[in-house]
């Protein structure tokens, strides 16, 4: 009975999200009040159905009901119970409930957190949202229903891939998908105020805080499943140029242009054309990725099951939601007043500049993605677009935008000399410069480059704090006044940019890196890397679903010994699949990386790997994201709007 | 769907599970006995070995691919290295087999020009955008004559 | 309101946006139909004269060489086709390979890396359809010829050249509309 509720939460969810889009884009053209004040009430229903429907889900799968057609397909009994409720959303009808659920939460969010909006733009974003939700939940209702039953009920379901019982990549999608979900609403407030027909400084500070949520979601997603896929497959790699990593790379990309091209239009009232197309591409990226990494036109290893079937009725709504857009930017952008005039070398410019850039590499990344397929289609050839392409031509783009990263903040707002600000960085452009010679020392040309422009971000990220707490140049105390003062989001801005040179420190670091393949039986002791690797032993070591062998290896460094480390292989035997468990040491600084492979005539291969800085790859993510949090504390964006008198009647904009 | 496409799909599909061990699960190159002695040209099979694609993978190169077929390729290789064939010489020997398609860097041709072309292009239509944006604000007002400085002395009553 | 070139460019997106929609479906589209196969590979030998060659006896085969089959082709259009004992599509299309050689269509196979006990099993169970029958055992002779998985089949005509090429288990729709034109045309 429970499934039977989920799907009728699910369908209800469905017309209380067509109801949202009625009512909400209906109630703001007409300016009725009192339709336009009903669509929170739609938006929080919607969610709570969603969250009805996804409950029973979860239910489903922790009560083993295998006359559910999706449980019996991806779950078992003998699955760890965390793993049987992670595995809810680890398929794809699972995982387009998630989306919806999450695409009902923002909706939720913006009729809790938005009562500073004016009506008649939460109305307008809540519809375009309601519509939006209703598309996919019609698409999870005809075409990828999760509460499908089978009759009579298997009596175990077929399991799910050994690989996805994962920690890591139980919580990759949730993740994920909040941040490709969110910039929803940021094209929801786009959508509207197209509608509308105004864009204003107030406008642009409403939509900073929701595409700095979900980028911060969508950086930690992406370094989540790079981190899983390095520990998960065994050799070291964590960036493939993979199809469907590139459509989760390519909403990043333009959504990051969009959280700095916001500012602009919050503080200059300039650069709408660029915010508002911006918004509308993010949120079209992450709805395109999700059509193509489920239709079967991309060589993937991450693709699902192929059903061409489904991907003509993701393409019709893609058509809608992207098409409509599209269609409505092109009548009424021309219309959009501008306002802020300014020199190319000033901020504006920096970050139009930025805009430039970053939109460029996602050029890129599209067109790379899209090429094989394409070519195949209009000119009958079959090419491969790797990694080898993508490093040559996103490169040359990344260096400017590192380059310019520190420099940008610095720039004041309508005309500035550039001579005078990189002077106020001049400390961080000689650590650059400094590290970069000490590097070329160790290793080639290039990651010595990347070493320095590492350094030259991190610390000239810090260049405007500095500036701005006239630090040294006035007592401590007196800096660290001003510092207080500050506002939070130039601290948070700091910390974002210098995640990224600790990323950009941690990819050159790969330079670093040695490895070492040999054969081994139990005693034998190698050298590599600087550290010596002892095999003491190798044993069978089964688990509820598998059976395995371990080796225990033993680590020392100049004589000092650092701990033992125990690889390992698994056979899952329902699967037939067999896994490596690769095991990690790490100080922060190193990763050390140890993989069993094949045995053989009692003798194991052992992989030796030494991988320096590659921690801080994903800590420097996470501290982006955490840069981006800081930021959301900022108190100006929370007071946006003068607080609402207590009064019962309200005046509409 | 017709017959010819049901066995089609889900023939190749089984096939290639088959010869590629389901790639995610496997992991790579694992057996020393492949590697060659020299140091050097051992480095040099890597690298032309990541150039070239895992045919029956997703996306992987032959070094990274622990299928049947990779694995073949990974000692075709090695064997032309040590037989004293250039890199180049031994991409064409893959591409007269294979096609384009082995290779994970596209070559540079006619159907490949816009593909390659797309940074510089990017660069040009956002750097026009900007340029064009601009150009229809860029002109700040005029400073105000003297006629009309003194209207505005009047106006504001300033003295 | 006039068209000015500023509405052009704001047009922009939608039509790079509905362009590829278009593309988008077509390749749906095909894809239903069976024409669009993103994983599949165009063999370049096509148009070519097969390669140099020699395959060793399995099962109830004597193996052959790049001779053998270049003279029994002079003689006959001949069907090559690369198989495996543990492939399903293989024991797939048994039949269909059956029934083209009794209609008098050489068919020639090249096992890939097998064994003599699991070939003979998998011709007994299935069917034998073969002329002659050969085994790979190193896996060089499918890369030479450009296979990357079975089942695949190749057609030779009189001069040695590959006149057709399939990857993936025949099926009659695709005998009708491909391969017979294709004899048609070389006999």
């Amino acid at each position: 009975m429970i499934p039977e509720l989920g799907n009728f939460a699910l369908a209800l969810a469905c017309c209380l999200a067509l109801a949202q889009a009625v009512v909400g884009i209906w109630g703001a053209h007409r300016r009725d009040i009192r339709l336009m004040a009903a669509t929170p009430g739609l938006a929080v229903g919607q969610f709570l159905a969603l969250a009805v429907s996804a409950g029973a889900l979860v239910w489903a799968a922790v009560h083993d009901d295998f006359s559910v057609a999706n449980i019996a397909e991806n779950s078992a009994i003998a699955k760890p119970l965390m793993y049987k409720i992670s595995g809810t959303w680890g398929n794809h009808e699972g995982s387009i409930l998630l989306w919806g659920l999450i695409l009902s939460i923002c909706g939720a969010a913006v009729s809790i957190a938005g009562k500073n909006l004016p009506s008649a733009l939460r109305a307008r974003v809540l519809g375009v949202l309601g519509g939006t939700s209703c598309g996919f939940l019609l698409f999870a209702l005809t075409t990828s229903n999760p509460f499908l039953r089978i009759w009579p009920p298997p009596a175990d379901g077929q399991g799910m891939n050994p690989l996805l019982q994962d920690p890591g990549l139980a919580f990759h999608p949730p993740i994920l998908y909040t941040g490709y979900v969110g910039f929803a609403v940021p094209f929801a407030f786009a959508v509207a105020a197209l509608i509308e027909g105004r864009i204003d400084a107030a406008w642009g500070r409403w939509v900073r805080p929701w595409a700095l949520t979900s980028w911060a979601f969508l950086t930690c997603g992406i370094a989540l499943g790079s981190w899983w896929a390095y520990y998960e497959l065994g050799w070291g790699g964590y960036w493939f140029w993979d199809p469907v990593e590139n459509a989760s790379l390519m909403p990043w990309l333009t959504g990051t242009a969009l959280v700095h091209s916001a500012i602009v239009v919050e503080k200059r009232e300039s650069l709408k054309i660029w915010t508002v197309l911006l918004a509308i591409g993010t949120f079209s990226l992450s709805l395109s990725g999700t059509f193509l990494v489920r239709s079967g036109i991309l060589n993937s290893v991450h693709s699902f099951a192929n059903d061409p079937a489904r991907g003509i009725f993701i393409l019709a709504l893609l058509a809608l939601v992207i098409g409509g857009s599209l269609l409505l930017f092109a009548l009424r952008a021309p219309r959009l007043a501008s306002g802020g005039i300014f020199a190319p070398i000033s901020r504006e410019g920096a970050l139009v500049l930025n805009n430039i850039l970053l939109c460029s590499i996602c050029a890129v990344v599209v067109v790379g993605t899209m090429y094989p397929p394409f070519a195949d289609l209009l000119l009958g050839q079959k090419i491969s677009v790797g990694a080898p392409f993508f490093n040559a031509t996103v490169l040359p783009l990344a260096i400017p935008l590192f380059a310019a990263m520190a420099v940008g903040p610095l720039l004041p707002w309508k005309r500035a000399r550039l001579l005078p600000v990189i002077q106020h960085a001049w400390w961080a452009a000689l650590a650059a410069v400094v590290v970069s010679g000490f590097c070329t020392i160790g290793m080639k040309v290039l990651p010595a480059l990347a070493f320095g422009a590492a350094t030259w971000i991190i610390l000239g990220s810090f260049a405007e704090v500095v500036e701005r707490t006239l630090l040294f140049r006035t007592p401590v105390a007196s800096s660290f006044r001003r510092a207080r003062g500050l506002p939070i989001a130039v601290l948070g801005a700091a910390i974002a940019h210098a995640g990224m040179g600790v990323t950009l420190a941690g990819l050159a670091g790969a330079a670093l890196d040695s490895q070492k393949i040999v054969s081994a039986k139990v005693g034998d002791s190698f050298t590599s890397g600087g550290y010596q690797w002892t095999l003491m032993k190798l044993e069978d070591a089964d688990g509820p679903n598998y059976t395995a062998r371990v080796a225990t290896v033993y680590v020392k460094k100049d004589g000092v010994p650092l701990g033992l480390m125990y690889p390992s292989r698994r056979n899952f035997t329902l699967q037939h699949q067999t896994t490596s468990d690769v095991a990690i040491s790490t100080n922060l600084l190193r990763d050390l990386y140890v993989v069993l492979g094949e045995e053989r005539d009692g003798q194991a291969v052992l992989r030796f790997h030494v991988n320096v800085l590659a921690p801080w790859i994903w800590i420097g993510a996470f501290i982006m994201a955490a840069g981006g949090a800081i930021s959301l504390s900022d108190r100006r964006l929370r007071v946006g709007a003068p607080s609402r008198a207590r009064s019962t009647t309200e005046v509409t904009a | 769907m017709n017959i010819k496409a049901a066995r089609m799909t889900s023939a190749s599909l089984g096939v290639f599970l088959l010869a590629c061990t389901v790639a995610p699960a496997a992991f790579a190159v694992a057996d020393p006995k492949e590697m060659l002695p020299d140091p050097k040209q051992e480095a040099r099979a890597e690298a032309v070995g990541s150039q070239l694609r895992c045919l029956v993978c997703q996306n992987e190169s032959i070094e990274d691919s622990n299928a049947d077929l990779a694995k073949d390729l990974r000692a075709i290789v090695r064997q032309r290295i040590v037989a004293g064939d250039s890199n180049q010489q031994i991409m064409d020997w893959m591409v007269a087999r294979y096609g384009n398609f082995v290779r994970l860097r596209p070559p540079l041709m006619a159907s490949t020009v816009l593909l390659w072309a797309t940074p510089v292009l990017g660069l040009l239509f956002g750097g026009l955008a900007a340029f064009y944006g601009r150009r229809r604000f860029g002109t700040p007002p005029a400073p105000l004559t003297t006629a009309e400085q003194a209207r505005l002395r009047e106006l504001t009553g300033a003295p | 309101m006039s068209f000015t070139r500023r509405h052009a460019l704001m047009l922009a997106p939608l039509a790079v946006a509905g362009a590829a929609g278009v593309a988008f479906w077509k390749m749906l589209d095909r894809m239903s139909e069976g024409k669009f196969d993103p994983h599949a590979l165009n063999n370049p030998l096509v148009g070519k004269p097969f390669p140099d060659f020699a395959v060793s006896p399995i099962g109830p085969g004597k193996g052959f060489t790049a001779a053998d089959l270049r003279a029994a082709a002079a003689v006959k259009p001949v069907l090559v086709n690369f198989f495996a004992s543990y492939c399903i599509p293989c024991a797939g299309e048994a039949d269909l390979l059956g029934s083209l050689s009794a209609e008098g269509v050489p068919v020639w196979g090249i096992a890939w890396k097998d064994h003599q006990k699991e070939v003979s099993q998998f011709l007994d169970r299935y069917g034998d359809p073969f002329a002659r029958i050969g085994n790979d055992e190193t896996g060089r002779v499918i890369i030479d010829w450009g296979v990357y998985g079975v089942p695949e089949s190749f057609l030779i005509d009189r001069n040695g050249i590959i006149r057709w090429h399939y990857a993936g288990g025949l099926s009659d729709d695709l005998v009708h509309d491909e391969l017979r034109p294709a004899l048609k045309a070389i006999a």
